[in-house]
């Protein structure tokens, strides 16, 4: 299987990585809108989805516990969207109303090649990364294509050719364009600790979540950046709460005062793709968090994926552990649980918060969370400078 | 009554900042979270039901089996919606049935109409007929949101009888000797 699949042509080998990728963040983040319904009603001491169930399947024993946990719900909910009338207003101008949900799914799911998903250890103790496209631009890669997610939001609000739409595509870009600041000079510090000088400069994820898999004796090596740079992995929270439109920042949409923001006008399938991207945009938000501030597939702080590995290796006295497959497969589990786990706070600070007004956002953005960055890259620039001498 | 003067304080600098407040929100939910549901499910659990509580009005029967309404249509001209409609019938006569002399023919409460105000129990000179504990009526039609007699003493059943009525009147004009 592994022969015929490297003897296959490099595009069609990369055209079914991609594939395989897509086909699982796809489900996962329609699962999350699951988990979501799921969350925001256990937090409000209710039950939640937990009636459907196909009455072909009923008989089942256990059945229950997936009814119970709206699974069904989820394929029944997916079914509808798939198969209602899809509605197309007279009053909106047709191609970009349709091309927009389009355009709001290719940027979710480019950034995920450049992300690194778990990593192996290859020949020579090597630690091999797995992932779409090793590229040295990695995170301003991630910025980059991220960015051109607001424009489906832009093109949805104008092309619906009404009100509350058109005003929810201006507050997302005006909400893109005040945290995208903050975020990316919240990272930069991680990047100019990471890129010692001597060393050849580097933007990729794989460098940094290298450098986070120090061992004990390696003093601040090991630490994870959330540990040595906790209000850069705060602002950059903060900021991806921000750019991914979730709440209390979720002036795109604002249900409250703009009926359904961008999406206002859009229904069945194409209003999928945009709930859909958005949950994808958190999965990318999230493994790119966990990657830059959680130590990405390493375990826990100082405790590398390499060191786990031979731990468990001398432990059981099996070589099952050395092998590549299991270590991709521990190490991808391990940056799912992060990532998972950074989802499940994203839900909690939803059903929590409430949402700001506009006014309060762009307050947030400028007046508090820019000057903050960039004195939190100042004080570090200095203490790396004498660090790294 | 000294008076007690409320410090006014500016807020620290913490409390600026927003995250105590956010953190201490987040463990509000998050003991909800794990927290116990307090959703009843409720085609499989039902409330329960508090005495004296107006649900459905039907009617019922004494402890011998006998029917209480004697269709003196009280009720009828009480029931501010006018749901309840009694064609008023004789007893056919018989062992057991002699008590009284009148009984319904045809009894029809239109639930659809009803607004469950209890006026029809509170009137009722026989206890006949009680606003009971089932809360749940639907129909695929109008007709059949109608309570016909039967249907209305299935619903019913036999109440405990605190006076039996016309028992004790019969017995104290036997012992009388046959005067009222």
């Amino acid at each position: 299987m592994a022969d015929f699949f490297f003897g296959l042509p490099a595009l069609v080998q990369a055209l079914a990585k991609g594939a395989a990728v897509v086909l699982v963040i796809f489900p996962v983040a329609a699962a999350c809108s699951m988990a979501e319904r799921k969350v925001c009603a256990w937090i409000q001491s209710r039950p939640g989805p937990n009636r459907a169930v196909p009455p072909i399947l009923a008989w089942i024993p256990g059945i229950g516990i997936p009814q119970r946990l709206g699974l069904f719900q989820l394929a029944a909910d997916g079914g509808k969207f798939l198969f209602k009338e899809e509605p197309l207003p007279d009053h909106v101008h047709r191609f970009y109303y349709t091309l927009a949900p389009v355009v709001a799914m290719v940027p979710a799911f480019t950034t995920i090649t450049v992300v690194p998903l778990g990593a192996y250890i290859g020949m020579q103790g090597r630690v091999v990364p797995l992932m779409l496209a090793n590229v040295d631009v990695g995170m301003l890669a991630v910025f980059a294509v991220a960015s051109l997610g607001i424009y489906s939001l832009i093109l949805a609000g104008w092309a619906s050719n009404s009100k509350y739409p058109f005003l929810g595509g201006v507050r997302a870009s005006a909400q893109l364009i005040s945290y995208e600041l903050s975020m990316t000079l919240s990272v930069l510090p991680v990047f100019l600790w990471v890129n010692a000088p001597g060393s050849p400069g580097t933007l990729s994820l794989v460098r940094v979540v290298e450098f986070q898999s120090g061992h004990l004796h390696s003093g601040w090596g090991g630490a994870w950046f959330l540990i040595t740079m906790p209000v850069s992995a705060f602002i950059f929270a903060v900021a991806l709460f921000a750019e991914t439109n979730r709440q209390p920042f979720d002036m795109p949409e604002s249900e409250s005062d703009l009926v359904g923001g961008f999406h206002t006008e859009y229904g069945a399938f194409k209003w999928s793709l945009f709930f859909v991207a958005e949950y994808a945009n958190m999965i990318v938000g999230s493994a790119v968090f966990a990657l830059l501030f959680l130590g990405g597939w390493n375990v826990l702080p100082w405790v590398p994926l390499a060191s786990l590995l031979e731990g468990l290796h001398r432990l059981t006295g099996s070589a099952l552990w050395l092998r590549p497959l299991v270590a991709g497969i521990i190490s991808m589990g391990i940056l799912g649980g992060k990532v998972l786990t950074l989802i499940f706070i994203f839900m909690w600070v939803r059903w929590t918060v409430p949402r700001f007004r506009y006014d309060q956002v762009m307050r947030l953005g400028w007046q508090k969370l820019l000057p903050l960055s960039i004195a939190n890259l100042i004080a570090y620039t200095v203490g790396i400078y004498f660090l790294q001498g | 009554m000294a008076i007690i003067e409320v410090k006014r304080r500016p807020l620290t600098f913490a409390e600026r900042t927003y995250l105590p407040q956010l953190f201490g929100g987040m463990w509000t939910t998050l003991k909800h979270l794990v927290g116990p549901s307090e959703t009843m499910e409720y085609p499989e659990q039902r409330p329960a039901i508090p005495p004296g509580y107006r649900g459905v009005p039907t009617l019922v029967k004494d402890p011998h089996g006998r029917e209480k309404c004697v269709s003196c249509q009280l009720c009828e001209f009480v029931c501010p919606p006018k749901a309840i409609r009694i064609t008023p019938g004789s007893v056919a006569g018989g062992a057991g049935v002699d008590n009284v002399e009148k009984a319904p023919q045809a009894f029809d409460i239109d639930m659809l109409r009803c607004i469950y105000c209890g006026l029809c129990e509170e009137v009722c000179p026989e206890e006949a007929i009680f606003l009971q504990n089932q809360y749940s009526m639907s129909g695929y039609s109008r007709a059949e949101m109608v309570n016909h007699k039967d249907r209305l003493y299935e619903l019913g059943g036999t109440l405990p009888d605190k006076h039996f009525k016309w028992e004790v009147k019969k017995a104290a004009e036997e012992a009388a000797g046959g005067h009222h």
